[in-house]
């Protein structure tokens, strides 16, 4: 099984390695051939794997297959642990990669960097599986970073433009702040449990939650919650969770292939992967879980309500993107770890389908992405429109969709939870669900319905897309509109975790779910009755009503709540705090350090002033040596002296 | 004293060969170079040279399975002798390859340089086998003599003349001081004999006022012959003043007589009063290594400068001798064979770049060296680097070593000030290496030199480098010499 792993890794490293060294030599098509061979492989052994595990089966496998470095103790290893978590993992995010690379052929078809750009994917395809596949933190940690140097290369790719580049360099800036937690909590695992392996951590994890760590003589915090707070503030800075969220929504300056493989599908979801694999350190801390729940469900809403206003097609999905992170924290929070993947799943599939899909209409519309200059695009792209429906549908959780088992049995979760901050949670996700319908549908129906406001050239021009960007969105479709019926009783009551994931019986929400659950159909009528869809409907009935039937309402709401719309358009000033209050006095702090730490005090004071007063002590001393014998022989009769009289005073 | 006995007496002169050899070849050579015309000079240098590596040949030839006493128990043959004998003679032997083209160029390339140098050498050894006072006082006045004559060599240079005159007064009143000590220990012990006056002085005499007052005179000798402060006032002068060639001759192989003289009479006949004498080197270690270093810096003459920092490393070579453990001597005797080959190697890239007129004895001579020869530029740079002691160059194990004796005696602040010292002392050395290498070039004349002196000279500093990576086999001897 061993050499299938590796051939699952591997196989899009040496692709993107061709792709990216020998890109001139192999040229376009065999860039695109030998990446897409590659990836193609990844999918179909991970299936094969995860049908092994599923069907079959299978053991899961917990094993090295290189010992990197063994250092006082601990050892840093490349291994595998595969179990049915990391295998539906590997599914989804070659299967997503596989389509997002087959739609690159369409989109990214007139630019001069088209072998780069394969390769960059690849490589990000490779990190993303080391990331999943890992077995100790260590490896954990190299795939983490390795996303995050791929994403930074991929939201700077057209790196002439200085948006991109400010864009690329501020995600990169605050996954730093997350990553810094991330490796503090990754410390004090390997201080606490002496390992860095997934199965040895886990077995001290009762050890960590009873020591405690001292921070003064008088206080004390508890190891384990300190632990996975910091393990969850690397899941923050990677899963775009308050108020680490900022870079996201920037991100989209990348090409919208890669908004929808990284920032959508895959690597935004590694965080949530990262608790859930986790989970028997969080199960133990009642603080840590709280505030993942706070944060997941104050992002699910807050940022979902952003949506509402953004006018750019991408920006409004990458909100939406946020939105739903939020949504996957929260069930983590409150123990719904199973919950949380299988919202990933559908998400992963609906989210990638909706940006290939808005990739499409940005392609007939020239790169043009101000959804204000859209409008009655249905009969020129029909299947990018029904396509994008159905992600749409999905999104909103739609009853029958993917979307809707996962989000319903979601929120459905985190209202059944006891922990602090659940009562808020729920109201957050809920209402959340009315954001959602509002913001999707305002950009479904301007985008396709209602008059064209784009100029006479652009319409003339409009077509469908290619064939190979319509087929990932059709491939796309069909799991975002079925995959949740076939998938949500073995994922959420089937015990398919069981062994990956770990819940305390106290907080077993989804255990309590189970005894009620009859059946994807009487899961259906019986949500159909429920708060959440009805919630959607009405939100999409408002944004028909706001943004089709009368527009004119849209602008007179949004003079009534000025205040309240001033405050969105600045996203809640967090870009205006990060940039004035943070980075600005970060230079302040730094510069007025150098000039007085370094300049005065170091360089000045200690190095020159040190230079000097040595200098002085040299040029004084240097006087004595006059050049007269005489001075020169009364220096050695006063040492002489000195050493006699010093015989004498000490006798 | 022993009753003499004819029989023992010519069964020492075996032990005493290569002083017997080094004498007599010097008496012939000195005949030689009157038949040898002043074209063919370079005879005289050769025959030298090959006199001294003879010599070496049969000093490290002796068998000795312990130290041996001999002619009358004047004369004394162990493994430390046999190690610095062997170092001395082939340094000296290195100094004269590359004092050759110098010479040639002024116009001195005279026989008396080699014979006076071969018999400051053979001065050299037999202070280095001294077992009684006479002995060292022997071996002493006989390499000062020599040395004396040598600064005052080219006679046509006022500046010679008065290095000579300086150093001959101060080193009369040095030697001076040094018989007076010897005669207050005479008289306080009864003997002469090194060995005699070691058992008398651990027989209970080590509190003796009149002894430690002579160890006070022997102090100054001994401070004197290293130039440690205060008695170091003559060495930046005489390392000016001199040719070149003489000052590299000074610079070298005398340290290896002064750490002997410090050994024979400290160590060896004085072992018992360590407690004083080790407090007096206190002083004058911490004195050199603060002075040296720091008025290093003030100077723009890289002979003089090069003065200075002698004066430095004989504070560091203090700091081992005043440890009193047989590591510290292990590390001083280490730390003074690689700075003489250090020193010989800095001496002797001052004597490549100078040519007729022109000295390249201003540290402004150094500057853009990389431009002209990167080879020797980076030949200088790994002396410089050595001297600093920093690794992997030589310089950096003999300060570690010096270092951890004196932690080994728990003075905890002397390494501390030796550390502070070095780093001080690095600013000079390093300037030098920032002349070479960021400078514009002032000179762009040629670098010549013969191909032996660029080879000895290459592989002078090839092995601080080597002797820096593989401190091993040096350390082993020293070990061996002192154990």
């Amino acid at each position: 099984m061993e050499s299938i792993y590796l051939t699952i890794v591997l196989a899009p490293l040496v692709a993107a390695i061709l792709a990216g060294i020998g890109g001139r030599a192999i040229g376009r098509v065999g860039a695109q051939s030998v990446t897409i061979l590659g990836v193609a492989t990844s999918f179909a052994l991970s299936a094969l794997v995860l049908k092994r595990m599923v069907f079959d089966g299978a053991p899961s496998f917990d094993g090295s297959v290189y010992t990197w470095l063994v250092s006082d103790g601990v050892t840093m290893q490349v291994g595998f642990l595969i179990d049915h978590l990391s295998a539906l993992m590997m599914v989804v995010v070659t299967f997503v990669s596989l389509m997002v690379h087959i739609y690159t052929i369409g989109y990214m078809r007139d630019d001069p960097g088209y072998q780069r750009f394969f390769s960059y994917i690849s490589l990000f395809t490779f990190s993303m599986l080391m990331l999943v596949m890992a077995n100790n933190f260590m490896q954990l940690f190299f795939g983490w970073e390795a996303v995050g140097v791929v994403s930074y290369l991929l939201i700077g790719f057209w790196y002439t433009r200085p948006t991109a580049n400010f864009a690329s360099m501020k995600a990169f800036l605050v996954n730093r702040v997350g990553d810094f937690g991330f490796v503090l909590g990754i410390a004090a695992v390997l201080y606490y449990s002496g390992s860095l392996d997934y199965s040895t951590v886990f077995a001290h994890a009762q050890a960590i939650a009873a020591a405690r760590l001292q921070i003064t003589p008088t206080i004390s915090w508890s190891a384990i919650s300190f632990t996975c707070i910091c393990l969850f503030i690397g899941a923050m800075g990677k899963s775009a969770q308050m108020p680490l969220h900022v870079w996201l929504p920037d991100s989209m300056e990348g090409p919208t292939p890669i908004s929808a493989l990284i920032h959508a599908a895959t690597m935004v979801t590694a965080g949530i992967f990262m608790v859930a694999r986790m989970s028997p350190l969080f199960e133990l801390s009642n603080t840590a879980l709280s505030t993942v729940l706070v944060i997941g469900a104050t992002t699910a809403f807050f940022m979902g309500l952003l949506g509402v206003v953004a006018n750019d097609i991408k920006r409004v999905i990458a909100y939406s993107t946020l939105s739903q992170l939020g949504y996957m924290t929260a069930a983590l929070g409150a123990s719904a770890y199973a919950s949380a993947i299988f919202h990933l799943m559908t998400h992963a599939f609906f989210k990638a389908l909706l940006f290939l899909a808005a990739g499409s209409v940005i392609i007939a519309m020239h790169h043009e992405q101000d959804m204000r200059k859209m409008g009655g695009l249905r009969k020129y792209l029909p299947i990018t429109y029904w396509t994008f429906l159905i992600g749409s549908l999905a999104l909103i959780g739609f009853p029958g969709t993917a979307g809707f088992f996962s989000k319903d049995a979601l929120i459905d979760a985190v209202g059944r939870s006891h922990l602090p901050g659940a009562g808020y949670a729920t109201v957050c996700l809920t209402a959340g669900a009315f954001v959602t319908a509002l913001y999707t549908f305002r950009m479904f129906f301007m985008t396709f319905h209602g008059e064209e406001r784009m100029d006479h050239h652009t319409r003339e021009h409009l077509h469908e897309s290619p064939w190979v960007v319509t087929l990932p969105l059709v491939l796309l479709a069909i799991p975002s509109a079925v995959v949740g019926w076939f998938t949500i009783r073995p994922l959420l009551f089937g015990g398919f975790f069981a062994g990956a994931i770990q819940v305390a019986p106290t907080h077993d929400v989804l255990g309590a779910m189970a005894s009620e659950f009859h059946g994807p159909g009487a899961f259906l009528l019986g949500a159909i009755a429920g708060l959440p869809v009805w919630l959607a409907v009405a939100g999409v009935a408002c944004a028909w009503l706001f943004f089709l039937k009368r527009p004119q309402l849209a602008d007179a709401a949004e003079r009534r709540f000025h205040g309240l719309y001033r405050i969105l358009v600045a996203k809640y000033g967090f870009d205006w705090f990060n940039e004035n209050v943070l980075a600005a006095g970060a230079r302040r702090l730094g510069g007025g350090l150098w000039r007085f730490g370094d300049q005065d005090l170091i360089d000045g004071v200690m190095v020159d002033g040190s230079a000097r007063t040595v200098g002085w002590f040299s040029s004084v001393l240097r006087t004595v040596q006059s050049g007269y014998l005489y001075h020169y022989a009364f220096a050695m009769i006063l040492g002489l002296a000195s050493l006699l009289m010093w015989l004498l005073w000490r006798t | 004293m022993n009753a003499f006995s004819v029989a023992a007496f010519n069964s020492g002169l075996t032990l005493a060969t290569p002083e017997i050899f080094l004498g007599l070849a010097g008496c012939g050579i000195l005949l030689l170079d009157l038949l040898i015309g002043d074209e063919r000079r370079h005879w005289t240098a050769a025959l030298s040279i090959a006199a001294l590596l003879i010599t070496a040949v049969l000093a490290a030839g002796v068998e000795v399975s312990g130290p041996v006493t001999a002619l009358g128990g004047m004369f004394l043959v162990d493994a430390m002798s046999q190690a610095l004998k062997v170092v001395a003679l082939v340094i000296v032997a290195v100094v004269f390859v590359y004092s050759i083209e110098y010479m040639r160029h002024r116009g001195i390339l005279k026989g008396e340089y080699f014979v006076l140098g071969l018999f400051a050498t053979l001065g050299i050894l037999v202070l280095i086998s001294a077992a009684s006072l006479v002995t060292v006082y022997l071996g002493l006045e006989l390499l000062s003599l020599c040395l004396y004559a040598m600064v005052a060599f080219d006679r046509d240079s006022g500046r010679a003349a008065e290095s000579a005159i300086k150093f001959f007064v101060l080193g009369s009143l040095a030697s001076g001081t040094l018989l007076y000590g010897m005669s207050i220990i005479y008289g306080v012990t009864g003997s002469l004999e090194l060995g005699t006056i070691a058992a008398a002085v651990q027989g209970g005499l080590a509190t003796n006022i009149g002894l430690l007052f002579g160890i006070a005179f022997l102090i100054v000798a001994i401070g004197f012959k290293f130039g440690a402060v205060p008695f170091h006032m003559w060495i930046p002068d005489v390392y000016e003043g001199s040719p070149t060639c003489v000052t590299l001759f000074v610079g070298s192989a005398p340290k290896i007589a002064a750490f002997a003289l410090a050994m024979r009479l400290l160590v060896d006949g004085l072992g018992g009063a360590h407690v004083d004498w080790g407090q007096m080197l206190v002083v004058l270690s911490v004195l050199s290594m603060a002075v040296g270093n720091v008025v290093a810096i003030a100077q723009t003459n890289l002979k003089r400068m090069l003065g200075y920092s002698t004066i430095s490393h004989v504070g560091y070579i203090l700091l081992g001798i005043l440890a009193g453990t047989s590591q510290g001597y292990q590390s001083a005797m280490f730390y003074t064979i690689t700075y003489v080959i250090v020193a010989a190697g800095s001496f002797g890239m001052i004597l490549l770049l100078s040519r007729h007129g022109f000295e390249a004895d201003r540290i402004e001579d150094f500057k853009g060296l990389n431009a002209r020869s990167p080879w020797f530029a980076g030949m200088m740079a790994i002396f410089m680097f050595s001297l600093a002691g920093l690794p992997p160059f030589i310089g950096f194990w003999a300060k570690l070593g010096v270092i951890q004796a004196v932690l080994g005696i728990n003075a905890v602040w002397l390494a501390v000030v030796a550390v502070l010292f070095s780093v001080v002392g690095a600013f000079y050395y390093l300037r030098v290496v920032k002349m070479m290498y960021f400078d514009e070039p002032v000179d762009a004349a040629r670098i010549d030199g013969s191909p032996l002196m660029r080879a000895v000279l290459s592989a002078n500093a090839l092995l601080v480098l080597l002797l820096g990576i593989a401190p091993g086999a040096l350390l082993v001897v020293c070990a061996h010499a002192l154990p």
